[in-house]
């Protein structure tokens, strides 16, 4: 039955509404989180505050056993969900960059919105900086061409990659969640004695 | 002593795994409805094509970049991206009202450098973020969490490389917050 709008079980007209809606839950959840504040968010590269890493684990393994048993129940066509396409020499180059902007910046595009929200100014002259990057990069795209569009892999998945069924590969992602989340809670317990710039409530 | 009454006074965020258990839910309804996951940057696109139409036409006309977003019935902004985004805002709004952290503007920083620096790093790391987002086919939501949840090998891509890069030089920023 699922995907319901691509099946056309919800027609197009509420799109917008579902967006909204979509939206607001996923701003709720980053705020509440923790993620409106750069200082939290970067505790994840100085071991410092590790809550990006445990809210992103986790909700990649819960969507992925999600997809899975939503498949096996007959709920969702997991043929018919959008995969993202493999570029990889510029996606590589993109992410590490993003990696740089990240680490300068201490926002991501969807959190720098929610720290907008609650009146962070950093927040606010990042997301002007997006604007620039995007427009520098939109200016410059006849130079890039070429780049941008190279290495294509088309529509490939982790499992296709590697030869193994979608099951094993979360399985994998389990146990790497599970392991990343106790190594992480004994470095963030030894590095925040070491602290005094930063308080923990 | 200002940090220690702020942070005293500070109310506390969810849980995080509690948080990534709602965030993973969430993420699986958009799939389950949409067939597509969350985004983030692709609004502050739209609002980049939609300017350069306003303000040059022609030349986003005769853009290969622009002119595939441009259609002749609607504008860039009337987009799911831009409606999904402006809910991010409000949902943020919503979270920060309810737990007391909507305040007036103010800049957070480490007690090492000062506000202006921090606002110039603000700055540079939105302009490489934005930049990046392009060449990577989405940001951290679009296509780290997103992608790397429907099993795209892109995305766990991005997802390694910009976690990955971030490690590789936090060293020479850590002035900026540790």
């Amino acid at each position: 039955m699922g995907p319901l709008i691509p099946q056309g079980i919800i027609t197009g007209e509420w799109d917008f509404v579902i967006a909204l809606l979509l939206g607001i839950f996923f701003g709720f959840i980053l705020e509440a989180s923790g993620f409106s504040s750069s200082r939290n968010i970067t505790g994840v590269f100085y071991g410092y505050n590790f809550v990006v890493l445990r809210v992103f684990l986790t909700a990649v393994v819960v969507t992925m056993i999600g997809l899975l048993y939503f498949n096996y129940m007959g709920w969702i066509n997991l043929d018919m969900l959008y995969i993202l396409p493999t570029y990889l020499t510029p996606m590589i180059v993109g992410a590490a960059i993003m990696g740089l902007g990240f680490v300068i910046g201490g926002f991501c595009p969807g959190t720098s919105y929610t720290g907008v929200a609650i009146g962070k100014l950093d927040a606010i002259v990042f997301t002007a900086g997006l604007f620039l990057g995007i427009f520098v990069f939109s200016e410059a795209y006849p130079l890039i061409e070429g780049f941008y569009n190279s290495d294509a892999m088309g529509r490939i998945t982790i499992s296709e990659f590697i030869g193994v069924s979608n099951e094993v590969i979360t399985f994998g992602f389990v146990i790497l969640a599970l392991a990343a989340f106790w190594g992480t809670w004994l470095i963030e317990k030894r590095v925040r004695k070491t602290i005094t710039e930063y308080k923990f409530d | 002593m200002n940090t220690e009454i702020q942070s005293k006074n500070m109310p506390r965020y969810i849980n995080p795994y509690f948080g990534g258990v709602l965030l993973g839910l969430l993420l699986l309804a958009t799939f389950f409805i949409t067939g597509r996951g969350l985004g983030a940057s692709g609004a502050v696109k739209s609002a980049v094509v939609t300017t350069v139409d306003r303000v040059a036409h022609q030349h986003a006309e005769g853009s290969t970049f622009y002119s595939k977003f441009l259609t002749d019935n609607h504008s860039p902004m009337y987009s799911w991206m831009v409606f999904e985004s402006l809910g991010i805002f409000l949902g943020g709004l919503i979270s920060g009202v309810l737990f007391g952290r909507l305040k007036k503007l103010r800049t957070e920083h480490s007690p090492k450098i000062t506000s202006k620096t921090r606002l110039i790093a603000a700055g540079i790391g939105g302009i490489l973020f934005g930049f990046g987002s392009q060449l990577g086919r989405g940001c951290s939501s679009g296509a780290a969490l997103s992608g790397t949840a429907a099993f795209s090998f892109g995305g766990l891509i991005v997802m390694l490389f910009m976690f990955g890069t971030g490690y590789l030089v936090a060293y020479f920023f850590r002035k900026l917050w540790i």
